[in-house]
């Protein structure tokens, strides 16, 4: 198993939540302190040098217009990565593609990063969440269309070395594409595609990509990946390897259950924090018609019994449904492997193991910990008899 | 009520729902961003004028979306050849909001088979600068708010989830999904319309609630006004966006005066 330090670059010091409706696309940036911002940038980005040195991957993202998340181009923070850093992978996951007006850039921006990186880069592509329409004016229905669309592109676009290609299509169009420079990697970097639902799970399967479920949760993960097994049995495709499932959640290892535990409780702010009004949650056409008719009958989030949780979040319940893995080295092992043989197994888990209150010592620590006494023996893990 | 009928015509690989009612000269409604709701007070009282066409355009209620139809611009080609099609003549061409730059885009295309035109607070011109907030970001507010800018009355905008079918329902969210589609960028506009309203050579009545806070009627109101050659603009008192819904009694009244009128 491969294990990646994550981290969302928070800008935490906010005001009392009363204060604003939204954290995310309408919170005024007078809130937002630079000298300190500046600050923010430079420890987040010792910590995942020092995540390369405790020979930990390295996993960045990106959001726009929300206090929860400072990454607006993740591109260039992997750049300052590529340069900083001699041996981790580097994973960006990812870059929402649907929402790139221009994926021919994207496509340059990725191929730059993998050759100064000398071949470190895997390719994260992604749907982006509601709160991403209004806050880049994105259209919230046939986004799916849009982002396969732009995943074309920038495929044919890494992997074409005989001069400019033709591209009209129904979102994009570029005449004379020819990207220089193109990718370290052949016949490209490794891609990676999120999936929260079976549904959008299928086509990452056909295509044999990574796919990375964040706080899904055991049975909305093990139902992402079921489906991704199922999908390439049913084309007649071979089996998939491990590494070709990621899970994401939050993670802290203290020395004591009690220490793991109250690092876990700082990384809830992620969750607690995530005041968003349901304009911005349930934007037309993001969710499919059939899950917003449930939420008007009165059923929580995007249909999935998961969704719950997060209205009323607790560390025990986030615990107990395997989002939050924390606890002495021991402890986080066995809730790891639980969730391993829950699902059949994965070949990467990636920690999102800071947040803003945790602050830079207790980050190392916890990273350390993990480091030192969980992630050998999860690297030993075998296959799971998929059930 | 008077008697409809639902219907569905194919062409041009388009399946378009449409109700029918009344008898005696064509009038082609398109509704608004909210779509058709067939016990409004207002359908029944219009359905005495002549025959009522009221089709749900692709996306909206139950027609299906089509994959070539995603702008104003191509429901306008829709209805013009839904008019070829049927041969209708003389048609009077209602429009609510949404379906009001619906009717502009068709009219400012060919009037070959429409007499007159009723554009009740409709969208689709751009009017103020770059800066200015013309029509409120809807995707940006809380439903609450939005009821507040639409209406004079916000109580017409509750509606009760739990008394409604699965059919209903589905309808509802169907409809902000296709106003996402035609209307999210430009919003609620096209950049071109303003200047080809001038193209316009029927009579055009603007009909705007007194206190409509999404498009205005002195400010956006009147700047519809002023691009269409001789287009009139009467005022709907104690109504907000949607006055045929919050006032039918008056809009009737002020349709029915427009279509009898004799052409100058």
């Amino acid at each position: 198993m491969q294990a990646w330090h994550f981290s969302e670059n928070a800008y935490h010091l906010l005001p009392d939540a009363k204060e604003y409706d939204s954290i995310r696309v309408t919170l005024p940036n007078r809130y937002y302190d630079p000298k300190i911002g500046a600050d923010l940038y430079h420890r987040y980005i010792d910590e995942w040098v020092i995540a390369e040195d405790l020979g930990l991957e390295i996993m960045v993202n990106e959001h726009h217009q929300t206090a929860t998340n400072l990454n607006p181009a993740g591109p260039i923070i992997m750049g300052i990565l590529a340069r900083e850093t001699k041996k981790a992978r580097l994973l960006i996951l990812g870059n929402p593609i649907a929402n790139r007006r221009e994926p021919v850039r994207v496509a340059e921006e990725m191929a730059m990063v993998d050759v100064y990186s000398r071949g470190r880069l895997e390719v994260g592509f992604v749907r982006g969440v509601p709160y991403e329409m209004s806050a880049g004016n994105h259209r919230p229905v046939h986004m799916m269309d849009r982002f396969w669309e732009a995943h074309d592109l920038i495929l044919k676009a890494w992997t074409s070395h005989d001069g400019p290609f033709n591209w009209e299509g129904k979102y994009f169009h570029h005449r004379q594409v020819n990207i220089w420079p193109r990718p370290y990697q052949q016949p490209h970097p490794p891609v990676w595609i999120t999936s929260v639902t079976p549904s959008s799970a299928r086509q990452v399967a056909e295509k044999g990509y990574v796919v990375a479920s964040f706080l899904t949760g055991f049975d909305g993960t093990k139902a992402v990946i079921d489906t991704y097994r199922g999908r390439r049995a049913e084309l007649g495709l071979p089996e998939p390897a491990l590494d070709r499932f990621a899970y994401a959640a939050l993670v802290y290892t203290g020395e004591t259950d009690e220490e793991g535990y109250a690092g876990a409780r700082k990384l809830m702010w992620y969750v607690e924090s995530n005041k968003v009004p349901p304009q911005f949650t349930n934007p037309p056409g993001y969710h499919p018609t059939a899950a917003t008719v449930n939420m008007m009958r009165g059923a929580s989030g995007a249909g999935a019994g998961i969704f719950k949780l997060f209205q009323n979040p607790s560390l025990e319940s986030f615990m107990g449904h395997g989002l939050v893995f924390a606890g002495n080295p021991d402890s986080v092992y066995k809730q790891i492997v639980k969730m391993y043989k829950h699902v059949g197994g994965f070949g990467h888990i990636l920690l999102m193991g800071q947040a803003g209150f945790l602050e830079h010592d207790e980050t190392v620590k916890g990273m350390k910990l993990f480091a030192k006494e969980v992630y050998p023996r999860l690297k030993e893990l075998g296959p799971v008899v998929v059930p | 009520m008077t008697k409809t009928h639902t219907g569905w015509y194919t062409f041009h690989g388009v399946q378009l729902e449409i109700v029918e009612c009344g008898q005696g000269r064509p009038i082609l409604l398109l509704h608004g961003e909210d779509g058709i709701d067939l016990q409004a007070p207002f359908l029944n009282l219009l359905a005495s004028f002549g025959q009522m066409f009221i089709p749900s355009h692709p996306g909206f209620g139950h027609s299906p979306e089509v994959d070539y139809i995603d702008t104003v611009d191509d429901l306008s080609y829709l209805y013009l050849d839904f008019l070829a099609a049927q041969n209708l003549q003389d048609v009077i061409i209602i429009g609510l909001s949404l379906g009001g730059w619906i009717a502009a885009e068709m009219a400012v295309k060919s009037t070959e088979r429409i007499a007159k035109l009723i554009l009740v607070a409709p969208v689709g011109i751009k009017v103020g600068d770059r800066e200015t907030r013309d029509i409120p970001d809807i995707f940006a507010l809380s439903a609450n708010e939005v009821a507040r800018l639409k209406y004079h009355d916000p109580t017409f905008a509750v509606v009760d989830y739990s008394k409604l079918s699965d059919d209903q329902l589905t309808a509802l969210a169907r409809n902000r999904e296709a106003t996402v589609l035609y209307a999210w960028e430009p919003y609620f506009h096209n950049p071109k319309l303003q200047r080809r309203l001038r193209r316009i050579d029927v009579p055009t009545l603007l009909l705007w609630g007194a206190n409509d806070q999404f498009v205005t009627p002195r400010y956006y109101g009147a700047a519809y006004r002023d691009a269409i050659p001789g287009a009139r603009l009467e005022m709907i008192d104690r109504a907000g966006h949607l006055p045929h819904i919050e006032q039918p009694v008056t809009v009737i009244e002020k349709i029915r005066m427009f279509i009898e009128e004799r052409k100058t």
